[in-house]
């Protein structure tokens, strides 16, 4: 059950992102998350968008290379250790994060989303329901 | 069973050929010494007299003409025949900055036409086939020298000649082209743009492609390939000496025979102009056997590579060259070593990369700098910063490993290299020295 993240090679240079937030505009796309991961040439977005294969036709249409990558999407309460919380449950069944970003909440305002990219989608969902932590479904990322 | 075009000449005796050589060449010499003032005053200069010159074994007692010649007497300086003989002149492209105009009459057109048609026949060509030139048409000699070779075949010739990809991919399938000449970039690029229209090798009627008029290397070859399901020969040339079919490649694609009864090589050390023994890697020359308008005797192509005269399992007997490395024109020298263009390709491809790619030279605090610009694929592509950078350390590795010499590799966005329709622009030297 887990979610698609869109991710998308970007050169470091000045208007690269502006380009591809351009053609997601103009293809009607509604973002959700977003992260950037940057080294000095080059850049990887990720986003999570409401049309996930919507947007990977435009974007290739435009000439980006770009991947589905799955990911976990999680709700974390605004509270004080609302996040020590899923990554005590992620350490204690062994998955290692290899990176995450956060999401506001967004029409439903209340709470706070972290988008977690690890090994194994499955096992770090079960794990995370079974100690009781909101997972997303794609339903559920798409109309944030 | 394996066709030739000219069975006579393409299967000689070493013996023959010999004779044949020295026949032709001692009237050529005679004849050029008597028509073209440049080129009597250049052997007399260099302390050598007519009687000097008893046989083709004599050859390495005769100045070299360079590029340097071509432009001290251009244009007329090196006309072997009046204006009123020649028909037709052809000019290089000017790639490296110097521009090379060469004349023809029409024995040289016929004889150069030949030499394609035996290229061509090496192919597989016969009157059966349709053979879209894509090189251009005009000046240079490519979509000429190929257009000539099809029609002593043959062979429907569909004079596409360069640019307009789409279009081409139309005539090619809607006349079922089974034979494409063309550069090997632009090739690579009609590969490429097929294959973002969906079509497969097999919905795409080539059987043979003739690539030539740049360096490539076996990686690209394979490519081109497997990407259009093709067998892709090489063809060799020079517009000093004619255009392309001076050297051409069978089915073993081992190497290209020299067509030697027209043009007759010798391999020099480029330092010390010593004439090397075969089999030794150096510089090519040529001396224009036939030639009638532009004869040029000893001319030094400054293409590096090795002959060798290994039994050749198509049954020619004409001697092979290696595929050369590339120009001296194209080598460049970064921080001391000797880089060919073609070395940088063999490693990107190697590692998976397209053949498209910019090679930008720069001096940065008096110290060279290769930077070397390669196309992010679908394929290489991952959500992981990590895994990228891997991946292009690898690829610093592996350009270490053939150069000797550290080089920066930039992944950049899919197209934003230019493709060319006919001499990919690979360097950016950008050193002011």
């Amino acid at each position: 059950m887990a979610i698609k993240q869109i991710s998308v090679f970007l050169e470091n240079k000045p208007g690269t992102l502006k380009e591809m937030t351009k053609v997601l505009a103009n293809a009607g796309v509604d973002m959700n998350a977003l992260s950037l991961a940057e080294t000095k040439d080059f850049g990887i977005v990720r986003i999570i968008v409401d049309d996930v294969y919507e947007t990977a036709n435009v974007l290739r249409e435009s000439g980006f290379v770009c991947s589905m990558t799955p990911v976990v999407g999680v709700m974390i309460p605004d509270v004080v250790g609302g996040l020590d919380r899923v990554l005590e449950i992620l350490s204690a069944a062994d998955i290692n994060l290899e990176y995450m970003y956060a999401s506001l909440g967004g029409k439903k305002q209340n709470d706070a989303y972290m988008i977690l990219r690890v090994e194994n989608c499955e096992k770090a969902e079960s794990a995370l329901r079974a100690g009781g932590i909101y997972v997303l479904s794609q339903e559920n990322a798409s109309d944030m | 069973m394996e066709r030739y075009y000219q069975a006579d000449l393409e299967c000689a005796s070493l013996e023959d050929m010999r004779a044949l050589q020295n026949e032709k060449f001692l009237s050529q010499f005679r004849r050029v010494m008597e028509n073209v003032p440049y080129y009597r005053e250049k052997v007399e200069k260099s302390g050598v007299s007519l009687d000097d010159i008893q046989s083709i074994d004599d050859i390495g007692k005769l100045p070299f003409l360079s590029k340097d010649d071509l432009r001290e007497s251009y244009p007329y300086g090196l006309l072997a025949k009046p204006l009123s003989e020649c028909v037709r002149i052809h000019s290089t492209s000017g790639t490296t900055g110097k521009r090379v105009m060469a004349f023809y009459t029409q024995k040289d057109i016929d004889l150069w036409y030949e030499c394609t048609a035996r290229a061509l026949t090496a192919a597989g060509a016969t009157n059966e086939d349709v053979v879209q030139v894509s090189y251009g048409y005009g000046l240079f000699t490519g979509g000429a020298g190929l257009d000539g070779g099809s029609h002593k075949l043959g062979c429907l010739t569909v004079p596409t000649s360069s640019g307009n990809t789409d279009r081409q991919i139309m005539f090619l399938r809607d006349l079922n082209a089974t034979i494409i000449c063309c550069t090997p970039s632009y090739a690579a690029y009609l590969g490429e743009r097929m294959k973002e229209l969906g079509l497969t090798p097999d919905q795409i009627p080539l059987k043979a492609g003739i690539f030539g008029a740049e360096a490539w290397s076996e990686e690209m070859r394979r490519d081109i390939e497997s990407t259009m399901g093709i067998k892709a020969y090489d063809i060799y040339g020079l517009t000093e000496l004619s255009g392309p079919g001076v050297a051409f490649e069978c089915s073993e694609q081992t190497g290209m025979h020299i067509n030697e009864d027209h043009f007759y090589p010798e391999i020099i050390d480029p330092d010390t102009g010593e004439v090397l023994p075969e089999g030794s890697e150096g510089e090519l020359v040529f001396t224009s056997l036939d030639k009638e308008a532009f004869p040029l005797i000893r001319y030094r192509t400054k293409d590096i590579c090795i002959l060798s005269r290994e039994k050749c399992s198509c049954g020619r007997t004409l001697i092979k060259m290696k595929k050369p490395k590339g120009r001296s024109d194209d080598m460049l020298i970064i921080r001391g070593v000797n880089v060919f263009p073609s070395q940088i390709e063999t490693v990107l491809m190697n590692h998976g990369y397209a053949a498209n790619y910019q090679i930008i030279v720069d001096r940065v605090n008096n110290t060279d700098t290769l930077d070397v610009r390669v196309e992010m694929t679908p394929e290489m592509f991952t959500d992981n910063v990590g895994d990228i950078a891997a991946k292009q350390a690898e690829l610093v590795n592996g350009l270490k490993s053939m150069l000797g010499l550290k080089a920066k590799v930039s992944l950049v966005a899919p197209k934003s290299i230019t493709r060319s329709e006919g001499k990919a622009v690979r360097v950016i030297d950008k050193r002011k020295i």
